[in-house]
Formats: structure tokens, sequence, C-alpha cells
């Protein structure tokens, strides 16, 4: 019965993962894994020595952390202000309204950056020529990326994030709200002394699950919302777009291998890190770490 | 790990429930103050709307003529309305309607297949009997954490597989979620032992126990999951992008990226321009068009995608 998935995760995913070890060859296509010549850390001695790799970890790591920090803050704010109207009809639109992007591709959140962003026609720009400003060419302005990714990633996921801590504040008992207001807290003030501690079990376990992710980010996202403009590449040329660049566009596949084989690695020991971190955080009777 | 979050699933549910029931009176909750009410309504709209603007945004643009795209821009609504974009589209569909089945195609039977061969490991998966349970958790849980990456599977299905160019290759890879595989075997979890007992003694095998009693059971589940693959195999861009360079194997999202590509090849090297390219108009409409059919579907079935996302985030 298990067979058909098993077989799918050997070949997918066990296969593959063996497949790293391609890092350690000069691997060429017309003589097979088993026909190229073993290298050893020849192929990593290439990629640190690159800009562009140091770069690329340089903004997968600042950029997730910015993800993660500020989604994290909204996310919460957003959840707290449902759950402060849970009872009004309009909470389900609310809801409806914000995971509606969740299932959206990249390749359609890349149209409409454009109609906003694009230098002659967007809405962006032909609002600053009204307003009498200089217009700004976005598409080849890296230090404005940051921001417009991190608002395209907000768009993405705050419905999602905020759904699953609003679930978690929906779980609190409501008496403790009440014995807070007659203590004469306010609603900020009970934000901090009632909701946080008792949903910090969550909080802290998407926390620390980002940290383990840090190393692994949407491809999509950097891919289609900056166009893959090499202009752009300063900021937004993450591991992921390095890596997919180094075998579609320059078909290095040994320069690639030993990307990919950096990231999994790096990302399996900052998960592991993060495991055990949640393992240590939580109380003995509710164990929230994977594995 | 199975034990706690077992434990967790069949704890939390009804508990949450009765809470927020009792949500809905209770007075200390909820904010009294009608200003700050309606100040967080405000708020919310707001958040919103700038979700939603994008939408307009994109089938303003699509019924816009495109001389009124290059002068006066793009924009929230539209100033006149004109639906040439999709007059031109439909003069000449080929691309459209061979993108759509291909899409329709794989994500009906990708998401079929997925959740029968991941309900089919989940199953076993969630009964304490099962000989080899602890094997199939370690085994599902080593790729979760420690994932190959592209590189050897773009050499894997490109050199071993030889599937390049091929409708299997774009529903095989994006098939099994481990996230859903565990999702399922929690809500396999709570269905009562006594269930399987009187079904065996009955003379029911495995199969039969799987397809008639578990699957009938965990409905809900099914159903939020159901949607949640088809909704993801519809967006799918990434699986064409490596494998596929056969403009009659695009699926939707790649048709999309094409020819967004194709558009910025024109704009650089003008003297191609022999053809006519799509103008950012007919982009547009096709982006309604793409999209069209996966916003209505979310928005029918939402109800439940709430409720799965919820159960999901809390195991």
């Amino acid at each position: 019965m298990t067979l058909p998935a098993a077989l799918w995760i050997i070949v997918f995913r066990y296969i593959t993962l063996v497949g790293l070890g391609i890092a350690f060859i000069d691997y060429r296509p017309r003589r097979g894994i088993f026909g190229s010549e073993f290298v050893g850390l020849r192929n990593f001695e290439f990629l640190f020595r690159t800009e562009a790799a140091l770069r690329a970890t340089r903004n997968t790591v600042l950029l997730s952390l910015l993800f993660l920090v500020v989604g994290m803050v909204v996310a919460l704010t957003v959840a707290y202000m449902i759950y402060q109207i849970y009872s009004s009809r309009m909470t389900k639109y609310y809801q409806t309204v914000l995971l509606l992007p969740n299932f959206i591709s990249w390749v359609i959140v890349s149209y409409f950056v454009f109609a906003l962003l694009a230098t002659e026609s967007g809405i962006v720009n032909v609002m600053l020529r009204n307003m009498g400003r200089e217009q700004i060419a976005w598409y080849s302005s890296p230090q404005y990326w940051p921001f417009i990714l991190l608002m395209a990633h907000m768009w993405n996921s705050l419905g999602w994030s905020s759904l699953i801590y609003l679930a978690a504040m929906l779980g609190i008992d409501p008496q403790l709200y009440e014995a807070a207001t007659l203590d004469g807290a306010h609603k900020v003030r009970q934000f901090f002394s009632v909701t946080i501690p008792l949903i910090l079990p969550i909080v802290t376990l998407n926390f620390l699950l980002g940290l383990g992710n840090i190393f692994a980010q949407d491809f999509g996202l950097f891919y289609q919302v900056t166009r893959n403009r090499p202009q752009l590449y300063p900021t937004t040329d993450v591991l992921d777009t390095f890596i997919y660049r180094s075998i579609a566009g320059l078909g290095n596949i040994p320069m690639a291998s030993a990307a990919q084989f950096y990231q999994s690695v790096v990302g399996f020991t900052l998960i592991l890190t993060a495991n055990w971190l949640i393992k240590r955080t939580s109380r003995s009777d509710q164990d929230l770490s994977i594995f | 790990m199975s034990t706690h979050t077992n434990a967790a699933a069949t704890v939390q549910k009804p508990r949450r429930k009765k809470q927020s029931a009792s949500l809905q009176g209770s007075p200390g909750v909820r904010i009294h103050s009608r200003t700050l009410r309606l100040t967080v309504h405000i708020i919310l709209a707001a958040i919103a709307m700038t979700a939603l603007a994008p939408f307009l945004i994109i089938v303003s643009s699509s019924l816009t003529s495109e001389q009124s795209l290059v002068v006066d821009g793009f924009a929230i609504w539209p100033r006149v309305i004109d639906t040439t974009a999709y007059q031109l589209i439909f003069e000449r569909p080929e691309r459209l309607y061979s993108a759509y089945s291909v899409t329709i195609y794989v994500s009906l039977f990708g998401t079929v297949l997925a959740l029968l061969f991941m309900s089919m490991i989940a199953y076993p998966m969630s009964r304490a009997q099962f000989r080899y349970r602890k094997f199939f958790n370690l085994f599902v849980l080593i790729p979760m954490l420690f994932n190959g990456g592209i590189v050897p599977y773009y050499i894997l299905v490109t050199q071993f597989l030889g599937l390049r160019n091929t409708l299997t290759i774009l529903f095989l890879p994006p098939m099994i979620s481990f996230y859903q595989i565990i999702l399922l075997r929690a809500f396999f979890v709570q269905i009562p032992n006594e269930m399987f007992d009187a079904a065996r003694a009955d003379g029911a095998g495995e199969w039969r126990i799987l397809f008639t009693i578990v699957v009938h059971l965990a409905k809900p589940a099914i159903a939020t999951m159901a949607l949640m693959t088809f909704l993801s195999y519809w967006n799918n861009w990434t699986t064409a992008l490596y494998f596929i360079d056969n403009w009659r194997l695009y699926p939707l999202q790649y048709l999309l990226h094409q020819l967004m590509r194709d558009a910025e090849a024109l704009a650089l090297e003008p003297q191609l321009g022999g053809q006519a390219l799509p103008t950012n108009a007919v982009r547009m409409a096709m982006a309604v068009l793409a999209t069209g059919p996966a916003a209505a579907i979310f928005l029918v079935f939402q109800k439940y995608l709430v409720q799965g996302i919820t159960l999901g985030s809390l195991k």
C-alpha cells in the first residue's frame, strides 16, 4: 500500500540527496556521473572565489531575516485585530480576502508589480509624474528592492500566517481577558501580557522554523517579481536564483552543484539547530520540537 | 513525534470549538469602545483592499486599449472600457487552449493521484499496529529536513529518467507533499480503533477499510487537501521552466511567463518585431483568463481551506 508514495520519495528525494555528491566531481553530461573526474573540493574553491556566491549568501540571509521578523510582527498584529472583532460578520470576508493572494502564482504577481513599477506607464511613476516629481527607473535601481520584495512577500503570505496565529489566539480562555479588563489593562497591554505569553509556543515554533529555513528561499518571488533583471542582482540575487542561473544560463553544473551542496548542508544544520533550540525552550509537558 | 502530535490533535480540537463558541457571548474579550472597533475595522478593510488591488489592476488593464496604456499608463480603474485584447486572444486561441488543456489535465490527474498515493502511505503510518511505522516516520522525516535541491533533480530528470518535454514530468514531481502526509496521518489517527476492529470482524481487508471507512470519515480533510493540491498544480510554472520547451506542453502559468519574456526580448531587439507580439493589454487579459478559474475555485471552497489550515497549524 505504501509502495507508490515510497517509490516516489526514494526516486525524487533520496536519489537526489545522494546526487548532492556530484559537487565533488567535475560533472560533464557526456561522460555521465560515473565517468566524470573526481576533483575533491575544487568546485567549492571556484564557488567561493566568485563574488556572486558571497553576495547571494548575504542577500539570502538578510532578506530571510527581514521577511521573518516583519512577517511575524505584522501577522501577529493583524491576527489580534481580527480576534478583537471575531464575532463580527466581516471577519469572514477579511480572512477570505487576505488568504486569496496565497493561491496566486508568482507569475501573476510579476505582472501586477510590472503594472505598478514600469518606467513609462507604471502606476507609481505616473503618480510621481502627476505630482511633478522625478520618475524612478525601478527595474534598474536595486536599492529599493528589499522593500519591494518584502511587500510582495507580505501580500502573498499575510493571510496564511495571521490565520495560524488567530487559531492559536482562539484557544485562549476568554476569562483571562475578562480578568485583565477588570484589572484595568487596555487592549495593547492585554496583547503583551495575556495574548503573547499564551501563544508563545506557536510563536517560538514559527520563529525557529523560520530561522531553520533561512537558507531556503521562495524561488518564484526572486526570479519572477524581479523579472530576473541583472541590474537588480546586487540586492535580489539569492542562492536559489544563483543556482538556477548557473545551470540554465551558464550551464556550469560543477559550480551549481557546489552551491547546492553548500545550501543543503547549511540549511540542514540550521534546521537541526532550530529543533534543538525548540527542545531546549519548550516546557516538558508540551514538546513542540519537530522530531 | 507521533505521540504528542496525536494527543494534541485529539485533545485540542473539541476544546477549541467550545471556546470559540463561548467567545461570541463573552463580554471581556470584545472591544467595548465603538471608536476602537471602528478603527480596527478601517485598518482591516484597508489591508483587505491592498490585498485585492492587484487583481483590480490586472482586470482593468486587460479592459483598456493598448493606446491608453501607453499614453496614460496602467490604472486601477479603466478609463474607457475596451475589449480589443480579449478579441485578439480569441481570434487565434490555439496557444491559450493548448495551455488550458495541459493545465486542466495535469491539475486533475495530478490531484487524484497525489491524494491516492498520500492516503495510501498515511493510513498505515497512522495505525499503531503497523509494524514498520517507526521506519516510515523516519523515512518521511529525513527528506523533509535534508533537501537535495534542484541540481541533482535536474540531472536525474534529464539524464536518467529522460522525462524532458513530457506530460508526465508536469504532474510527477510536485505530487507528494510531506506536510500533507503528516496532516493526513494526524486526521487518520483520530479515527477510533473500534471502527477498524468492527470492519475486520466483518471480513474487510485493509484496502477496503481505507477506501470505505477511512476516506469516508476523513472527507473534510481530504477535500481541503484536494483543493490545495489542485491550486498548487494550477499555479506551477517552475517544472515547465526546468523541463519543457515545446509550446504544446506549456501550462498556463508558464505560457504567461513566456509572454512576458517575449515582450522583453522584443523591447531589447526591436528588429525582431516582424510578427505581432502580445501587447500589455493582451498579456493582462491572458493573466485574467489564467487566474480566473483558480480564483473562482478558491472563493467557492475557501470555507474548507480556512478550516484545514487552522487545524493543520495546531497539528
